[in-house]
């Protein structure tokens, strides 16, 4: 018998988009809910975001096993965490922990592409951004996944961060406020529908400040 | 180590590290298969529908697959797929359905539970780069709650109120999507099957006009006897075939 599939792939792409925005004293992380493959959908009310801490927030696309598998990963470092130094892991620490994680498997690697977002020790919004195998750098906002292409420039353009390049350095959080961070994350997304198949259905926003976390949901495009 | 010289090995045991390189091979495709699953809530529970063929490539071999399985007290599985490893998931979730009722706590596995445990099975051996080469669909009912979630290959997991595998996925959720609602009664339920199970017969080659329908709800798992659906093939279009091709021969 002659083969019919193409060469078997122990990866796939279930695309979507993650975004974050860190300003003064909030942090905004984003994911659209929609998960594909190939030119198929297979559910539209998926989670990609994933509470990693009281105070970090993971949002995440490529390749939805390995992303449960690197969230439960996650999730089982921070338990011991706690009941080893009995406090919440701070969002640079759970930063870290993530580039490590993500390299230790640098010849196999976690399909995923993390944006982490959350509060660090001084209150200040964060925004820690990777590639697959765990290079990552702190930055004012950011964008992974199918429609990063399309959202990191509109970010770039409308944000208007310093340049990483200044001396002394700048500080990178947005001096949007947070509705306006809100609002804008929305923007972006309704943006990245019209063009990325990969993003649609509904997005889900996470917004994290000193009173706590809240969510929200807002319908998008559902083609 | 030529080609011609190679000796035959068990798939899953390379003898030793020098042909266990490029040349050893693990299941890199499937041999009987079976085609669409397709599953979803009503009011008491889940109803999932697969038809019976079993093919060896374009060649339906076998005609009477139980690709339905009700799996402990709570659950229901169907697969597509290769059927001699699904055949192996059934002996892997007897073996911890026996394990459970060991234990003769009162306590017995859910599907929540069961999905989860299939969903590390799967992306375990994908680990391995020996996938079991199945899409597996999860149905079940425990304390009133309903539940339904999908397994693929290489892993990738979620749940839904509506499910189905290969075809399924475009021919039949797109009707589910316009027409299905969690409240329907059993037999409304199995009028959306039907209309489901019978566009993919008439558009998914592989698929045979022999189904079996199984729901599962509160009280436990039923699956019905297999049966025929109705078609109509008379169709104008569909008479004289050869007519626009003249003495070709």
């Amino acid at each position: 018998m002659s083969k019919q599939q193409a060469n078997w792939s122990p990866y796939d792409n279930n695309g979507g988009s993650c975004v974050a925005i860190a300003g003064r004293d909030y942090c905004v992380i984003a994911a659209d809910t929609r998960m594909s493959t190939g030119y198929s959908i297979l559910t539209r009310d998926y989670s990609k975001i994933s509470k990693l801490a009281d105070k970090a927030v993971l949002a995440s696309s490529g390749f939805q096993a390995d992303i449960k598998a690197l969230q439960k990963h996650l999730a089982a470092r921070h338990l011991i965490y706690q009941h080893q130094h009995n406090k919440q892991m701070s969002c640079p620490a759970m930063a870290q922990l993530l580039s490590n994680t993500l390299y230790y498997k640098r010849f196999f690697p976690y399909y995923a592409f993390n944006v982490l977002g959350g509060l660090d020790n001084e209150g200040k919004g964060c925004v820690f951004t990777y590639d697959a195998v765990g290079s990552y750098e702190r930055v004012g906002y950011s964008a992974q996944g199918s429609g990063s292409t399309l959202i990191m420039p509109f970010l770039d353009n409308q944000l208007k961060t310093p340049s990483p390049l200044l001396l002394p350095a700048q500080d990178a959080v947005t001096p949007l406020s947070e509705l306006e961070a809100v609002d804008l994350v929305k923007t972006v997304f309704v943006s990245a529908t019209e063009r990325d198949i990969y993003t649609g259905d509904k997005v889900e926003i996470v917004i994290l400040n000193a009173e706590g976390l809240r969510r929200e949901f807002m319908d998008l495009r559902k083609d | 180590m030529s080609l011609s010289k190679m000796p035959l090995v068990d798939a899953n045991h390379a003898p030793d590290a020098s042909s266990c390189t490029l040349d050893s091979q693990r299941t890199l495709y499937p041999y009987v298969t079976g085609t669409s699953v397709v599953a979803f809530k009503y009011k008491d529970g889940i109803l999932m529908a697969a038809d019976m063929g079993g093919s060896y490539g374009s060649t339906l071999r076998y005609k009477t697959v139980e690709r339905v399985k009700p799996i402990g007290k709570h659950s229901l599985l169907g697969a597509s797929g290769e059927i001699s490893d699904f055949q192996e998931i059934l002996r892997y979730l007897d073996e911890l359905i026996l394990y459970d009722n060991m234990w003769d706590d009162g306590n017995s596995l859910g599907p929540k539970e069961v999905h989860n445990y299939l969903t590390r099975v799967m992306y375990n051996r994908r680990n391995k780069f020996n996938p079991l080469w199945n899409s597996l669909v999860l149905g079940g009912v425990k304390n009133g709650q309903k539940y339904l979630g999908m397994v693929s290959m290489i892993g990738v997991n979620f749940e839904d109120n509506h499910v189905a595998t290969g075809f399924g996925n475009h021919l039949a959720r797109p009707i589910l999507r316009d027409e299905w609602n969690e409240n329907m009664s059993f037999e409304d339920g199995v009028k959306l099957l039907e209309k489901c199970m019978r566009v993919l017969l008439y558009r998914d080659r592989s698929a045979v006009n022999k189904l079996q329908i199984a729901k599962i709800t509160e009280e436990g798992a039923t699956i019905y006897p297999p049966y025929s659906l109705k078609t109509f093939w008379g169709l104008e279009a569909y008479k004289n075939p050869t007519a626009g091709a003249e003495g070709s021969w």
